[in-house]
């Protein structure tokens, strides 16, 4: 092409030409292209997601319902109180599980022998023996009456009703001999088997027992020791925040905090569990297990990502609004606290909710100093022995019978919810201080 | 009170500023009069918001910014070791180039000023200073009937406008703008000079425009700053027919190389 | 001017109105020659050749007019600018009223006779001659934007008065002595008002150009020199 025709192409039919049109079209292809590979990124992220979620749903549902047996119970004066005596010590201290091993003779009168029996009562919960306990030192007067009461069945009985052991294989193979499955059949003809909702699931703590085990224990744990947390992260993060990005200087010093508080953000946690260990166990002689340490440990995990993020939120602050505030006289302090900070602090509750977030996820640390014993009680207070959710999965998943697979699930369920929970309290408060400008 | 009002309000004398290496100001030696409008033009970058904001030490908060020289209001350092600069911002109010009011209530944005420096003692007061802010700078009659609506709901030349009320609530002896209608159309621009024409009665006014009809429309005297040097002050009237200074002349008829 | 403007449109419409005020000025000029040509030799289609020219002057005027109000809307001219364009509406209606006086002395050629009067028609020439050079070294002061040249042709008006007094009064004595000469000395009074006149716009446009380059007006006051006003001649006594 000579230059004279370069030139007429360049004044005429540039946008307009043949080749011109190939280019457009090129460039929407590689647009179309773009867009497919986000779908496809989404889709997969998405396909994760749902498969993570089936799969936890799927095995976990179970674990909210629970199989119970509706015995008749007689409260046998005999064995409860033969004196009459009406004390509560003697009540507490008798022997409930005869009353349950009794009412099941009465339902099978022709199982003899000492292994049968052992079979038969095995059955039912342990538990069983406890809730009459409680029923009679509630109420004393049922002593000497005779009443249906729903008790808990065993793990195994559970696991047998919902399906998870089956008959058609061999009876070594099964937890539940071929007796056993015999009387729960029978115990279902009668109709004394109900399947109720698990209350004991979500209010009771840890039980060696899978159907006793409940998750409350660690909810508790874990809501306090996210309050410490929360009250020792946020304060000091958003302080710290504020002060590197409204007051400090830049110079050496400054730089090297920030730096360090960028590398802090990556530390694995698991260092700030043996910090832990270290310092508040160690050298201050804090509790082991106490949500009081945990949430300082975690809080010392979560500091850096709300530094971070409440410097990022203060930063987008315009600065026309410090500009406006200085301007009509108000003070650096006044500046920031009555102008700049209520305006950056929707994102700075972003951050914190993030870094909460991964605190709540968090085990390893918490491992570190002694959140991991088996602990039934639930906690009453800061210093209370505890543990928290994701160690409770933990421990969960690391147990043996088949009745805490279905609990494990249930509990990545709760810690979800709890999750979810969080995050919708962020994002009410992000609503009601959110302004626009 | 005549010979008061010949004193300059404002005097500056070999006046430099630096950002970190950087010398922004050169020397600049300007009067400010008493209840004038003072307008300071010059190219992007000439030094005039620089030594605007000298006069308010707004440039304190920039890292590195030092100020050489003497700069004096009514006689007193503006740099003097001793001088509270929430005070001095008090008297020396300043209008900026963004409408930028506070995201809060029309009636909280003028009613801040006067509460953090406790110029009422009730209620009552506030309410009159406000409705009086907002009378002098030509807002009142648009907004009276939503002063809890936020400010910054208003149209741009009403934001500006309540920046200006939100200044003068203060009671500032001078105000300083920095280019205020910049972002503005010209009916609203419009109206801020006729304000500023206004304001002229109680206030001392330095002005920033790169407008330079606007300063000729709204000022008694206009400085021209260049390269950080400021090459020629006088009255707005000789300085926009027969300026003195070929680069004064040079920029003000579009002829800068 | 040290820089040329940074839109280019503007400083062409500002050069465009410098050149048409030249051209008004030469034609002005060649329309007072004309006019002194005309009378001088009594040609009359010469004098109603320059009368009918006239309105090229006046067309000028108009457009310098328009192009002057043009720039003041769109480009809102300032400092040298402004005196530019200002100057440019002063100087054009200054030229307008010259061209007008040469056409009204033009149109005198015809009622000028060939009495003892008529042989002062050529000092009348004469003064018409350096107010026309006057014209042109204006004209050439503006386009140099020279104050100085612009200041002497200024000063120079004061011979023009000079002579203008001169005439006036031989006119005023030939007129007395006889009663004849009265037509064409009445005739000749009025064209030699007439260039008179036309010194006087020149001295304008001088001021205006100082006025345009200096951003004042000349620093002394006005040499005048005309005092016909107060010129009397006794009559001879008998």
């Amino acid at each position: 092409m000579s230059e004279a025709t370069l030139g007429q192409s360049r004044r005429t039919d540039v946008h307009t030409s043949d080749a011109a049109q190939r280019r457009l079209r090129r460039r929407y292809a590689a647009e179309r292209r773009f867009q497919l590979y986000g779908l496809f990124a989404i889709g997969i992220a998405l396909f994760a997601l749902g498969w993570l979620l089936t799969s936890i749903v799927g095995r976990g549902y179970t674990a909210f319902t629970q199989s119970r047996v509706v015995l008749e119970v007689e409260f046998a004066r005999d064995v409860l109180d033969p004196d009459a005596t009406g004390d509560r010590q003697v009540l507490s201290g008798a022997n409930y599980a005869a009353l349950v091993k009794s009412s099941l003779r009465e339902q099978f009168p022709d199982v003899s022998g000492r292994r049968e029996r052992r079979a038969l009562n095995a059955l039912v919960s342990s538990g069983a023996a406890f809730q009459l306990r409680e029923m009679v030192l509630a109420d004393p007067s049922l002593v000497g009456t005779r009443r249906a009461v729903s008790v808990p069945l065993s793990d195994d009985s559970d696991m047998f009703f919902k399906g998870f052991i089956r008959r058609d294989v061999g009876e070594s193979e099964r937890k539940l001999n071929d007796a056993q499955v015999g009387w729960l059949d029978a115990l279902q003809e009668r109709g004394l088997v109900e399947r109720v909702f698990n209350t004991t699931f979500l209010t009771s703590g840890d039980s060696r027992e899978p159907e006793l085990a409940g998750i409350w224990g660690a909810v508790v744990g874990t809501t306090l020791t996210l309050l410490v947390t929360l009250l020792l992260c946020f304060p000091i993060g958003v302080a710290a925040a504020v002060y590197l990005e409204e007051f400090a200087p830049t110079n050496r010093w400054t730089d090297l905090i920030e730096v360090n508080i960028n590398n802090l953000a990556a530390v694995p946690s698991i260092v700030f569990g043996l910090l832990g260990l270290a310092v508040f166990l160690n050298f201050f002689g804090l509790p082991r297990s106490a949500p009081l340490v945990g949430g300082m440990v975690l809080a010392l995990m979560t500091l850096p990502t709300v530094i971070i993020a409440g410097r990022a939120a203060l930063k987008a602050v315009p600065p026309s609004i410090r500009e406006a505030a200085l301007g009509v006289g108000a003070s650096p302090v006044q500046t920031v606290l009555q102008h700049v900070l209520p305006l950056a602090l929707p994102g700075i509750l972003t951050g914190t909710i993030i870094g909460m977030a991964r605190a709540l996820g968090e085990s390893a640390p918490l491992l570190m100093i002694g959140m991991v014993a088996f602990i039934v009680d639930i906690p009453s207070g800061l210093t209370s022995p505890s543990t928290v959710l994701p160690v409770q999965v933990y421990l969960w998943a690391d147990s043996p019978e088949r009745a805490f697979v279905e609990k494990t699930s249930a509990a990545i369920m709760v810690l979800l919810a709890f999750l979810i929970l969080m995050n919708l309290a962020a994002v009410l408060l992000r609503r009601k201080y959110e302004q626009k400008w | 009170m005549a010979l008061a009002s010949t004193l300059p309000k404002i005097v500056a004398r070999d006046v430099d500023c630096f950002y970190g290496d950087k010398q922004a100001l050169f020397c600049v030696n300007l009067d400010i009069s008493e209840k004038q409008v003072t307008a300071l033009i010059g190219p992007s970058g000439c030094g005039k918001s620089t030594f605007l904001r000298c006069l308010n030490r707004m440039n304190d908060v920039i890292d590195g910014c030092r100020v050489t020289g003497k700069l004096e209001l009514d006689a007193e350092d503006i740099y003097g070791p001793d001088v509270d600069v929430v005070k001095l911002r008090a008297r020396v109010g300043m209008v900026f180039q963004k409408p930028n009011p506070f995201p809060k209530s029309i009636y909280e944005n003028v009613a801040y000023g006067p509460r953090i420096h406790g110029l009422v003692s009730n209620r009552g007061e506030l309410d009159e200073l406000v409705e009086w802010s907002l009378e002098k700078a030509g807002l009142l009659g648009e907004v009276k009937d939503r002063l809890q609506e936020p400010g910054t709901g208003l149209s741009g030349g009403q934001q500006q406008r309540l920046c200006i009320a939100r200044a003068i609530a203060v009671s500032p002896e001078v105000i300083l703008m920095d280019e205020p209608c910049s972002a503005l159309d010209p009916i609203a621009t419009a109206k801020i000079e006729e304000l500023t024409d206004e304001l002229r009665e109680n206030f001392t006014n330095v002005i920033v425009t790169h407008n330079m009809q606007q300063a000729a429309r709204v000022s008694q005297r206009t400085a021209f700053f260049h390269l950080g040097i400021l090459v020629e002050e006088g009255e707005t009237g000789k300085i926009f027919t027969n300026p003195g200074n070929e680069r004064t002349q040079d920029y003000i008829t579009g002829r800068f190389g | 001017m040290a820089h040329k403007h940074i839109v280019h449109s503007y400083e062409e419409d500002l050069q465009a109105l410098g050149r048409l005020i030249a051209d008004m000025g030469r034609i002005a000029a060649a329309q007072l020659e004309g006019a002194l040509d005309a009378l001088g030799r009594r040609d009359v289609e010469l004098a109603d050749e320059v009368a009918k020219r006239d309105a090229e002057v006046d067309a000028l005027e108009r457009e310098i007019g328009e192009a002057a109000l043009k720039a003041l809307a769109l480009r809102q001219p300032m400092a040298v600018d402004l005196r530019e364009v200002v100057s440019a509406i002063k100087i054009s209606s200054d030229l307008e009223r010259i061209g007008d006086l040469a056409k009204n002395a033009a149109k005198h050629a015809h009622a000028i006779g060939n009495g003892a009067v008529a042989q002062l028609m050529p000092r009348i020439a004469r003064m018409g001659e350096l107010v026309r050079d006057h014209l042109l070294d204006v004209i050439a002061a503006y386009q140099k934007r020279d104050p100085e040249r612009a200041l002497e042709t200024w000063r120079g008006d004061e011979e023009v008065d000079d002579r203008f007094n001169g005439v006036f009064r031989e006119l005023l004595t030939y007129m007395m002595e006889d009663p004849r000469t009265i037509g064409t000395g009445t005739h000749l009074l009025f064209v030699a008002k007439n260039v008179e006149r036309i010194g006087d716009h020149t001295a304008n446009i001088a001021e205006t150009v100082h006025y345009l380059v200096r951003g004042e007006s000349p620093p002394e006051s006005r040499p005048k020199g005309e005092d016909t006003a107060y010129t009397v001649v006794e009559p001879p006594t008998r």
